[in-house]
Order: structure tokens, then C-alpha cells, then sequence
């Protein structure tokens, strides 16, 4: 069972509060404070993607849920969206297809352990990070 | 925290400041402003972000249409940032080959090509 579970409208303005909720419940979970800022902006990234593909996808009644899941020596996100199957843009034509990729290209710059799948659904990003062994011993 | 937007003339440059957090909610406001100025004549941009807590892509998205758009018109797009957090983005995305990225806005301000 996941530690922490948001699930909001797929609606730009709920992004900021899933990012916030991640960081708290990754520093908590023992995250190393260097490596929350990387959780705080894949976690955007990623449900930033999740809206965006809802909105071009013309859904409209979505949702997009995040599970913050602390394991014994892992903190793992995952990010689902409700957008139906693969959505593939256009490259080139569509700014919003470019900044499409740009999400892809900072969440796989910034996250090692990193997943990203697609069901019928809708598409899941996995991620997690390292805890600290320091921390835990607190 | 929101997004804050103010503009300055210095020279022949429009100086843009931003102040706070760029994502997906308020990244349209960043990109209107940008339209706003070019559609108005101004075709050489500085934004200035030292005070930008958070950026994310759509926020690139929104400096590189920027860019996209001030380029039609062989004007330029500078960036002044100091921040190591705000920096890494466009390094994992090799935006720093794409746009100049300065110290100060006065450094950008006096930069020719």
C-alpha cells in the first residue's frame, strides 16, 4: 500500500500541489535533502505531462493519481494518468508536442531508476530514489 | 507562489524580470508576456531569473518559443540566471547551447553577438 496517495483533476493548477506533498513525504521518508529538489521537479514534470496529455487528448473528466510509496530503502512515485492510450504528437508542428519532449528529456536527465509505460488507460511513470541510511537510523 | 512579471527598458534591450515559480499553471502568463512584447516591437529580450524559485520544461518550452519568435525578427533572447538548481535543467536539456546565459542582467545587457 502506498504511503501517500493524490489523485486530482487533471487541471494545471493542481500540479504544484502534488509537487509539494512529494517532497514533504520523500524528506520524511528519508530522502537526502541534495536529491529533493530532483523529486520535487520529476514529480512536476511528471503530472505536468499527465495534464498535458489529458488536454490534448480532448479528456477531459480525467484524473491523475500519485502514489508515494516509502520502502525499506527505496522511495517510489509513480504517476498515472487517465488520457487512453498512447498519445503520439507531432513533432515540430505543435509547441505543446515539443514541450512534451522536453518534460521526457528533464524527468530521464534527472531520475536513474526510472519507467515509463503506457496501458489502455493511460501511461504510468515510475521513478524512485535512494534513502538514506542516515536518516533511517534518526 | 505565483508567477511575477515586470518589464524595463534599458538601451535597446527590454528587460523581463521573473519572480517565483514557472510550471504548467503559470507558464502561459510568461508566454503572453513574450508574444505581448515581441508582437509590440521588442526584439531584444533579457530575462532576468534570479528570482525564479522553480522552472520546469513547459517553462523552457515557453523561453525557446520565445526565442523561436524574436529569432524571426534577428533579434535576441538572453538569460541572466546564478542558480545551480535553475541551470542544471538547461543543461540536461542542452538549452544552455541555445540560449546565452549570463551572470548579470548588466553583463546581458552589454553583450553583443
Amino acid at each position: 500500500m502506498a504511503t501517500v496517495e493524490l489523485r486530482f483533476s487533471a487541471l494545471p493548477e493542481h500540479v504544484r500541489t502534488a509537487r509539494l506533498v512529494a517532497a514533504a513525504v520523500a524528506r520524511r521518508a528519508g530522502v537526502d535533502e541534495s536529491v529533493l529538489d530532483e523529486v520535487r521537479l520529476a514529480v512536476g514534470e511528471a503530472c505536468s505531462r499527465a495534464v498535458g496529455l489529458h488536454q490534448r487528448g480532448g479528456v477531459t473528466s480525467g484524473a491523475v493519481r500519485v502514489s508515494l510509496t516509502d520502502q525499506e530503502k527505496r522511495f517510489l512515485i509513480e504517476v498515472e494518468d487517465e488520457a487512453g492510450p498512447a498519445f503520439v504528437p507531432d513533432p515540430g508542428v505543435d509547441e505543446d508536442a515539443d514541450e512534451d519532449t522536453l518534460g521526457l528529456a528533464v524527468i530521464t536527465g534527472l531520475v536513474e531508476d526510472l519507467e515509463v509505460t503506457h496501458g489502455a488507460r493511460g501511461g504510468v511513470i515510475r521513478m524512485s530514489w535512494p534513502v538514506s541510511v542516515d536518516a533511517l537510523a534518526h | 507562489m505565483d508567477l511575477s512579471l515586470s518589464t524595463r527598458t534599458v538601451g535597446d534591450r527590454t528587460v523581463v524580470e521573473v519572480g517565483g515559480e514557472i510550471d504548467v499553471y503559470t507558464a502561459p502568463k510568461l508566454r503572453e508576456q513574450l508574444v505581448e512584447l515581441v508582437n509590440d516591437g521588442n526584439y531584444h529580450l533579457v530575462v532576468d531569473m534570479e528570482g525564479v524559485d522553480f522552472l520546469d520544461s513547459t517553462g523552457l518550452g515557453v523561453l525557446v518559443g520565445g526565442l523561436k519568435r524574436v529569432c524571426a525578427h534577428e533579434g535576441s533572447l538572453r538569460l541572466v540566471c546564478n542558480q545551480e538548481r535553475i541551470l542544471k535543467i538547461f543543461r540536461i536539456t542542452g538549452l544552455t547551447k541555445v540560449f546565452p546565459i549570463h551572470t548579470s542582467v548588466d553583463d546581458a545587457v552589454a553583450a553583443t553577438d
